[in-house]
């Protein structure tokens, strides 16, 4: 330093010293990253089958497949076909203008159903929460509609709602699924934890053979918010 | 003096960053008044994969802040460090490799985006490889600002390059943990975090992408701009301390707020909307130093144009974060989450404080950098208002349509039934989002003429060969 002040404070020290600098900042942003994100990977309460619900998981009797699964037996991981669909979902942006999050209202559990749960969405990488409604949520919008009505509707949203603004899209129909591909996702969804079995994943190319993105969107959501039986009067969250 | 500049700094990549800001702040914008557009007449969807607006809507983000944002920040910052610290960029090599591959980004996300190729987080959609280049490219700039300090003529690192390099760091952290994810296929791939921790670690990303990228890195741009346009000192060394220090430590907490009500624990949300409330003060606090940096010299803004644009994104600035940490209020958060007004709340911000400061900037810079007045002046005070005016009609359209949102979707009547089904709240939208397109389409009237006048301004400068002259000019030893 040309001057010959010495420093005297903390600050007057960083600003004299890029490095100490440096440190400081990087110290200081990271203290609330670090409060809010670390303790939902280690409090059990965050996740509802981990304290007050373990019984709205799937229990999985060894050697079952997913297609032995019925509706309300508890969250599984995606199907072949669903989770082609859930790619599609992505692709397409859905959840630019779709939420699957239902907030603990009256309005919200009237227009959508019982408030969504975190554990619903452990297998969903990345999340599908949504910020916006520009449409409504759909997160328990599986059964609400026919396949019928779905496709109906996928292909051209005002010929069943006028007030629609929703994009059409009609070439869904015209894409073939992949087997190997879908496959291969699993194989990755398996990697970052959702629980396929290699039974699942084998048995992936013949569930999806002859289906195309259409059908695979509508699987997708047709599932959502089916998979656990929820009940009205119990508290799963303070 | 202009010679003095031009043989002593690197100003070759600045320009260069200058000029591309201006180009995708006018592609960014287009892009949102288009899908802006499809949602007032979705026929313009045209059935056509590519133009659907779930694949345009990332587009338009990217390219507001990582095209258009980006851009600025690396002008400015490049050229504001070498300013404040008396030397050259430590490595002007490295700065046009960042150059050209920041760039190289924006084309693949360009291409990318609209064939759905996409992660499926908010504004961190860009696929792995692009992602690992975003990674490079970033490291690049911020090794380089980093080292033209550490070679600094000057004592005192300047309150400017605080800023710049707090979001350094911050978008460096941001951007790597939250786009950790396993590829399944070249362009394909799937988030390690899910469901409740992906959301926290998202929205973590998403407001400090704001609260970094857009806030921080601005202010930079702010605490040097303002004061050398006004030819004024910074108005409080003091308040810029705390501004600082508490805008870095406390923006990184309020992510959580986006997840209110929502199956995030209460505590996360609470804690989040706790901070965001706190965070008036240091926001205000930094809108007030700037602004009476102002102070015996308001005559200024008869005259100077450009100053203009500085003190006004300003006022825009110390708005939206006062309505930001509002809306983190649970009771009006239950009303405004999922409208629009959470996105007329992000406009305010982006268009009014983002492209505002951005824009007296740029236009500061190109005079700098190519030795030469702008080519029209009064073109600079047209746009000035056509960016005002377009940004309230844009604002306003959002606040009373995610108002009307917010209350229709919770409307009961006397016998404790909903009024309203949803689809009868989506027409009810259908005049705001015309009127949002079209405070759209006259803010981007103002971006358009900006470009026209800046790329005279560069032709200009180009025939008369000002660059030339500063460069050859021989300097009186000082």
């Amino acid at each position: 330093m040309a001057d010959n002040q010495k420093p005297k404070s903390l600050q007057e020290k960083m600003e004299v010293n890029i490095w100490a600098l440096i440190l400081g900042v990087a110290i200081v942003v990271s203290i609330g990253g670090l409060v809010e994100i670390v303790p939902l990977f280690v409090i059990d309460k965050t996740m509802e089958h981990k304290s007050t619900a373990p019984e709205i998981v799937w229990q999985r009797e060894p050697g079952a497949a997913l297609s032995d699964w019925k509706a309300g037996d508890g969250i599984r991981p995606y199907t072949g076909l669903e989770l082609a669909g859930r790619d599609v979902y992505i692709r397409e942006g859905c959840y630019l203008c779709h939420s699957q999050m239902i907030r603990p209202f009256r309005d919200e559990k009237e227009r959508y159903g019982h408030y969504s749960l975190a554990s619903e969405s452990m297998y969903d990488h990345p999340f599908q929460w949504g910020s916006k409604r520009t449409g409504p949520d759909l997160a328990r919008v599986g059964g609400k509609y026919s396949d019928e009505w779905q496709r109906i509707h996928l292909r051209a949203p005002r010929s069943v709602v006028p007030e629609s603004v929703m994009p059409n899209y009609p070439w869904l129909q015209h894409a073939q699924l992949d087997g190997e591909r879908v496959a291969k996702h699993m194989t990755g969804m398996r990697t970052v934890g959702v629980p396929y079995t290699d039974a699942d994943i084998a048995a992936a190319p013949a569930t999806v053979a002859g289906k195309n993105e259409e059908d695979a969107v509508i699987a997708f959501l047709q599932v959502l918010g089916t998979m656990a039986k929820l009940d009205d009067n119990k508290v799963y969250r303070e | 003096m202009d010679a003095r500049a031009e043989q002593k700094y690197d100003l070759g990549v600045v320009r260069w960053f200058a000029v591309m800001a201006v180009v995708y702040l006018v592609v960014g914008a287009s892009v949102g008044v288009y899908i802006a557009s499809e949602l007032a007449w979705p026929v313009l969807n045209f059935d056509i994969p590519q133009l659907t607006f779930g694949r345009l809507r990332p587009l338009h983000t990217n390219a507001v802040i990582f095209a258009f944002g980006g851009c600025v920040l690396m002008a400015t910052a490049f050229y504001s460090v070498q300013r404040t610290c008396g030397v050259r960029l430590w490595s002007e090599k490295l700065a046009w490799f960042t150059f050209w591959g920041w760039n190289l980004i924006i084309v693949s996300a360009v291409i990318t985006l609209p064939m759905g190729l996409t992660q499926g987080k908010e504004y961190a959609e860009l696929e792995w490889p692009i992602d690992i280049a975003i990674a490079i490219v970033w490291l690049t700039y911020t090794f380089n600002f980093i080292m033209t300090i550490a070679i600094r003529k000057s004592s005192h690192i300047y309150v400017s390059n605080w800023f710049f390099l707090s979001m350094m760091i911050m978008i460096t952290y941001l951007h790597v943990v939250n786009s950790l994810a396993i590829p399944v296929g070249l362009f394909k791939s799937y988030s390690i975090f899910s469901g409740v921790q992906d959301a926290m670690i998202q929205w973590w990303w998403g407001h400090n992408a704001v609260g970094f990228y857009l806030t921080a890195g601005f202010l930079g741009i702010m605490y040097y701009f303002v004061p050398k346009q006004a030819n004024r000192p910074v108005y409080s060394y003091r308040l810029s301390v705390i501004h600082f220090w508490a805008l870095s430590f406390g923006y990184v907490w309020l992510g959580a707020h986006h997840l209110q009500y929502t199956a995030l624990p209460d505590w996360t949300g609470s804690v989040g909307a706790a901070v965001s409330l706190a965070m008036i003060i240091p926001s205000w606090g930094g809108a007030i130093n700037g602004m009476m940096t102002l102070s015996g010299a308001w005559d200024k803004l008869r005259t100077d144009y450009t100053l203009r644009f500085l003190i006004m994104s300003l006022a825009f600035y110390a708005m939206s974060t006062f309505e930001g940490p509002v809306m983190s209020i649970k009771t009006v958060n239950a009303l405004s989450h999922y409208t629009d007004w959470t996105i007329g709340h992000v406009h305010s911000g982006a268009l009014g404080w983002v492209a505002m400061v951005g824009a007296g900037a740029l236009y500061h810079l190109v005079t700098r950098c190519f030795h030469t007045e702008m080519w029209s002046t009064r073109l600079i005070n047209i746009h000035f208002w056509l960016f005002t005016i377009g940004t309230v009609v844009y604002i306003v359209a959002m606040w009373v349509s995610g108002i009307m949102q917010g209350l229709m979707w919770r409307a009961y009547d006397d016998y404790g039934t909903l009024v309203y089904t949803f689809a009868e709240s989506v027409e009810a939208m259908h005049p705001y989002y015309a009127m949002r397109a079209i405070g759209g389409a006259i803010f981007l009237t103002g971006a358009i003429l900006m470009l026209f006048n800046v790329l005279m301004t560069v032709r200009k400068s180009v025939a008369e060969g000002k660059v030339e002259q500063a460069r050859t000019t021989v300097l009186a030893s000082a």
